[in-house]
């Protein structure tokens, strides 16, 4: 079977992906030239713009990072995005195991399921203005307020995730853990929470990704106070990057390269996580 | 009977804190949303109830208009144009290729970019690459920056928009393929099925929920559609292409007019319901037909 497989590889199709490959990667060679050039190197011909640099300099780098406060902008989006997914994996988890294990039964359960899911049509935009005059009344405007509003727009996928898992995992493990004298709460870290792992996984890729990516939460929370994620301050210093190009490219790469060194890293999970996510 | 009162206390110590959050940030602030729709409020001091007046307004404003029909139009043209171009690259990436693995994660890269980011980087591919090589290559219609004219705008966002989402749908069309058992083909190959015949009537009809799967997600992205415009045209040129999540933005925090806003927020979402609505009803009855 594997040799019949192999013996038939289809090659104008192999070939045509890979040309077309070019509109993933041009984007970012661009990018990349741009970043590591010299306003002087930009000729005003396409190809003076696309040339390989001179020397590859790292002053943009440089510049971009002190200009941007780059460290510190990295630090809080990596903040935002582990404490929102550790939080997001706990409290969604416990969710969705009272409401999954009681809905079918409980009509309580099943309003509070469908209550907390059907806020997946609420679209953001409605509830931007009202949120940030609440967050601003509440002293919330800063990064906190970014996390417990994160934790709160993803509950209805999540919850739905969660729950749809759990009708999988057999009640009968709990039973015996609870003939055995263990408190529901026990059982959940001891039994459940183990057992979800797989969704555990998927959670975290869609979650992080979202975040580490929003622009609107944090430029609706916290912009003009300071604190910025990494998204977030390219957009705040957009102005001051002027018409140097060569800056602003610098520091649009160094916004890319964490989230492309951990899809490197964990590219399998990402790809599964987001699939299992978008087809649950 | 004790265990029974424990096991309910804990699911009700779970839920009542989790679903307060739910209710605190979601629940009262749509509440606030549609109350702040029949005011006058400015994001600030004092306002006043005005009753319908700015529903009736919203009816007879252009630039709402336009916004809808930006928003629409593009939400239709990216839906389209994802949908053909990464059921075409997943049928490409699920036959016999060599790299296969390489090739699926290269054309997944997209997908994890920021949107803004990506934003910024493409307005500088249409301000000053794509005229540069309409130039070079003596094309016309190319030497213009596309962002820069009202009537060619909205087609370089398209372009963006779908540029990443077509990582996403690529991904979940291949799963959908997966899903397609070998013997399909083969019961295909015996009664003569070939090319497009194969696919019409044997693949696509199988691949059906992860077809509806991608419809509601390009839907509902693209008509929330924020980041893209925020990096490249602001809205214009000739507030061309303002989203409607834009001109909320834009308006209701910074330009004044919240009360106003909030009332276009609350049309536009009835409009996502009803989008959502419709679509999951026609789909679920589309499966039910095969």
């Amino acid at each position: 079977m594997y040799e019949k497989m192999k013996a038939r590889v289809n090659w104008p199709i192999t070939i045509l992906l890979f040309i077309g490959l070019i509109t993933v990667a041009f984007p970012l060679y661009m990018t990349i030239v741009i970043a590591f050039k010299q306003p002087t190197e930009m000729t005003n011909s396409i190809s003076g713009i696309l040339s390989l640099p001179a020397h590859w300099s790292l002053s943009n780098f440089a510049q971009a990072m002190e200009l941007t406060d780059f460290w510190r902008s990295l630090g809080n989006s990596l903040m935002v995005t582990v404490v929102t997914v550790v939080l997001c994996i706990v409290l969604h988890g416990l969710m969705g195991y009272a409401v999954g294990r009681n809905k079918a039964h409980s009509k309580f359960y099943n309003i509070v399921y469908l209550f907390i899911v059907s806020g997946m049509f609420v679209p953001f935009a409605i509830l931007m203005m009202p949120l940030a005059k609440q967050t601003a009344e509440m002293h919330l405007d800063n990064w906190a307020g970014v996390i417990l509003l994160y934790v709160v727009f993803y509950m209805p996928m999540n919850l739905l995730l969660y729950t749809g898992y759990l009708v999988n995992i057999p009640i009968a493990l709990e039973e015996a853990a609870r003939v055995d004298g263990a408190s529901t709460w026990r059982t959940f870290w001891k039994i459940i929470f183990p057992i979800m792992k797989p969704m555990h996984a998927t959670v975290a890729v869609i979650t992080a990704l979202a975040v580490w990516n929003d622009v609107m939460t944090p430029l609706i929370i916290m912009s003009g106070k300071g604190q910025n994620t990494l998204p977030l301050a390219q957009l705040t210093f957009q102005t001051q990057f002027g018409t140097n190009y060569n800056l602003a490219f610098a520091s649009y790469l160094l916004a890319l390269i964490p989230i492309i060194i951990f899809y490197v890293i964990c590219q399998k999970h990402i790809i599964n996580g987001v699939v299992n996510g978008a087809v649950k | 009977m004790k265990k029974v009162n424990d096991s309910k206390r804990t699911y009700m110590l779970i839920t009542i804190p989790i679903l307060a959050l739910f209710v605190c940030f979601n629940t009262i602030p749509l509440i606030r949303g549609v109350i702040y729709s029949f005011t006058n409020f400015k994001g600030f001091g004092t306002y006043d109830f005005v009753g319908l007046r700015n529903y009736m307004d919203l009816f007879t404003d252009p630039r709402i208009g336009g916004s809808y029909l930006f928003t629409i139009k593009l939400a239709i043209a990216a839906t389209i144009v994802t949908n053909v171009i990464s059921l075409l690259l997943a049928l490409g990436l699920n036959s016999k290729i060599k790299g296969k693995t390489f090739l699926r994660a290269a054309y997944f890269v997209p997908n994890v970019l920021g949107a803004l980011v990506v934003g910024y980087i493409f307005q500088y591919f249409f301000t000053y690459i794509l005229p540069g090589l309409g130039e070079a290559l003596g094309i016309k219609a190319l030497e213009g920056s596309m962002l820069s004219n009202s009537s060619t705008a909205w087609i370089a966002i398209v372009i963006v928009c779908a540029w990443q989402s077509i990582a996403m749908n690529t991904i979940i069309y291949i799963s959908g393929l997966q899903t397609v058992p070998e013997d399909v083909y083969e019961a295909g190959d015996l009664d003569g099925a070939t090319g497009w015949k194969k696919f019409r009537y044997l693949t696509f009809p199988l691949i059906i929920p992860f077809f509806t799967i991608n419809m509601v997600l390009c839907v509902k992205n693209f008509l929330m559609v924020f980041d893209q415009i925020m990096a490249m045209t602001k809205g214009g040129p000739e507030q061309s292409t303002e989203s409607i999540s834009y001109l909320i933005y834009n308006n209701g925090l910074s330009g004044g007019s919240f009360g106003y806003q909030s009332a276009n927020a609350v049309v536009f979402f009835i409009v996502i319901v009803a989008i959502s609505v419709a679509q999951m009803t026609i789909s679920s009855k589309k499966e039910e037909q095969l």
